[in-house]
């Protein structure tokens, strides 16, 4: 954590909550009280109905692989290449990027549609990554 | 917008292309509009609406001494210039100005009075994306494609395919970057820059521009080009946010887009003599043949690979070579629309005999948005 030098999210008033979310180890998705449709990324109306009746939930953190790619370019700033870029379907719905972490960042270890478990990366005393691992059992 | 009521009159790239040191993105937009001009006989004083993507078309219009009485600055990416196409037709036939100058330039390689690439860490891409490691067009736009590969059986050696048909239409082309053949090995054998995406499959980054110069259809005729004459267009847009496309395997905004296009045209696929699909990435020209309909879901990669888009094949695909071997500024929209242009003329290095109607389908952005314009030669 102390030489992280990797670009990090700036939250905004709409987007605060899902930061503070992951800081204190939580994934917080957001979902509309009229239509119940779950999305991301955050915003404070239903993208599905246009309500602002909405409210934030603490989800899951159950995933599967959705894609990716194993990223070979030089990232001077991640140091970990070659390293997975992945998106992943949340168990409520919604899709978001991520990393998939805790295996090896091959194609035969990585396979499409494996369920994952999201964990923190902890980047900064603000800011925690939501990254996602192989499920366990 | 009505067909054939709006034409190109004149069109050009930049005098040199590749690699250009010696001259700022800004002279390349003005070299490729004086040569636009040029081929239409025009000067400054003559055009009255511009439209530029990337950079400002004030910028533009000033440095050219142009007073326009119509300005567009639509810029969603390679495809900006789809959009500004239809734009200046719907502006032309409503009177708004009667002719319209729209450029393209990039240093995108040599990146001589380039804007610096930065994305602001509050949007949401910057949020979102960004500190996953996403950089730029080689770890976004590929991302979609495992997900494609596997619901449809698509291999490493398809996406090979569609690199090794481009490079044999860059091979006829005197203006390609890469010209020399090569083979699926070749490509499955370049370097790896994010699997299942290798160098050959990625597009070049090169210097350069394009200019293109529409009025009315009555007009056109007194112009000494061939006039090419716009049948239909079409445009739309999905998310800044490759991770939130609505399904990996297909863009909604090739759909919608090349759908309005068809529609307003008013012709069948069959009619479609030669097609551009804006290539960034070997996977692109499989999804623009399923999104626009000229092939079945899953059928895109055997089509190509059937010979189907290859010199002397039905459907001739990305005749100048494509971004992937023919040049990649930053903004490929442009090019694709000059080789339309080209082909509807008859003066393309690898001219389709007695081609009728092209089509060029852009894209913008990590599929971000799209346009398309059908091309006739055909007077109305």
């Amino acid at each position: 954590m102390a030489d992280y030098n990797r670009p990090l999210p700036l939250p905004t008033p709409e987007t605060r909550h899902f930061w503070e979310g992951t800081r204190d180890g939580e994934l917080r998705l957001q979902r509309c009280t009229a239509c119940k449709e779950s999305y991301f990324p955050p915003r404070p109306f239903c993208p599905a109905c246009g309500s602002r009746a909405v409210e934030v939930y603490k989800a899951s953190g159950k995933a599967t692989l959705y894609s990716y790619i194993v990223n070979h370019r030089p990232r001077p700033d991640f140091g970990t290449e070659p390293h997975s870029i992945a998106v992943v379907t949340l168990a409520e719905g919604p899709r978001m990027m991520t990393n998939i972490v805790d295996c090896p960042q091959t194609p035969e270890a990585l396979t499409l549609d494996m369920p994952l478990e999201v964990t923190f990366e902890k980047a900064s005393d603000e800011i925690s990554l939501p990254k996602f691992r192989p499920a366990k059992g | 917008m009505k067909q054939k009521t709006i034409a190109v009159v004149g069109a050009a790239e930049t005098t040199e292309m590749g690699k250009i040191p010696d001259t700022s993105q800004l002279m390349l937009h003005a070299d490729a509009a004086l040569n636009a001009m040029a081929d239409a006989g025009l000067t400054a004083k003559d055009i009255d609406g511009i439209a530029t993507a990337g950079d400002s078309p004030v910028e533009v219009a000033h440095y050219l001494g142009i007073t326009p009485t119509w300005v567009d600055g639509t810029s969603v990416g390679g495809c900006s210039f789809m959009l500004h196409v239809r734009h200046a037709a719907a502006a032309i036939n409503e009177g708004l100005c009667n002719t319209v100058l729209i450029t393209h330039a990039e240093s995108g390689r040599s990146r001589v009075g380039a804007r610096r690439f930065s994305r602001d860490p509050a949007s949401l891409s910057g949020q979102f994306e960004v500190p996953f490691g996403i950089t730029s067009p080689p770890t976004m736009f590929t991302i979609p494609a495992l997900r494609y590969m596997k619901q449809h059986g698509v291999t490493e050696e398809d996406l090979a395919h569609v690199a090794v048909v481009q490079r044999e239409w860059a091979a006829m082309n005197p203006r390609a970057s890469f010209r020399d053949p090569i083979t699926v090995d070749d490509v499955l054998n370049s370097k790896m820059i994010a699997w299942p995406f290798r160098m050959l499959m990625c597009c070049l980054v090169t210097d350069g521009g394009g200019a293109l110069i529409l009025t009315s259809a009555e007009r056109a005729k007194d112009f000494p080009q061939k006039p090419v004459y716009i049948l239909g267009t079409g445009e739309s847009c999905e998310t800044p946010m490759i991770s939130q496309m609505e399904d990996f395997t297909s863009s909604k905004a090739f759909r919608v887009s090349g759908k309005k296009a068809f529609g307003e045209a008013g012709i069948k696929h069959a009619d479609v003599d030669h097609l551009m699909i804006y290539d960034a990435f070997a996977h692109l020209p499989v999804y623009g043949l399923e999104d626009l309909g000229f092939c079945d879901k899953g059928e895109g990669a055997a089509f190509i690979r059937g010979g189907h888009t290859r010199p002397g094949g039905r459907l001739p695909l990305n005749t100048n070579g494509g971004g992937l071997s023919y040049m990649h500024s930053g903004m490929y929209g442009m090019y694709a629309l000059q080789e339309s242009v080209r082909q509807m003329r008859g003066i393309a290095p690898a001219q389709v005999p007695n081609a009728k109607i092209s089509i060029a389908h852009g894209v913008g952005g990590m599929f971000a948005a799209s346009g398309t314009i059908v091309f006739s030669n055909e007077a109305p």
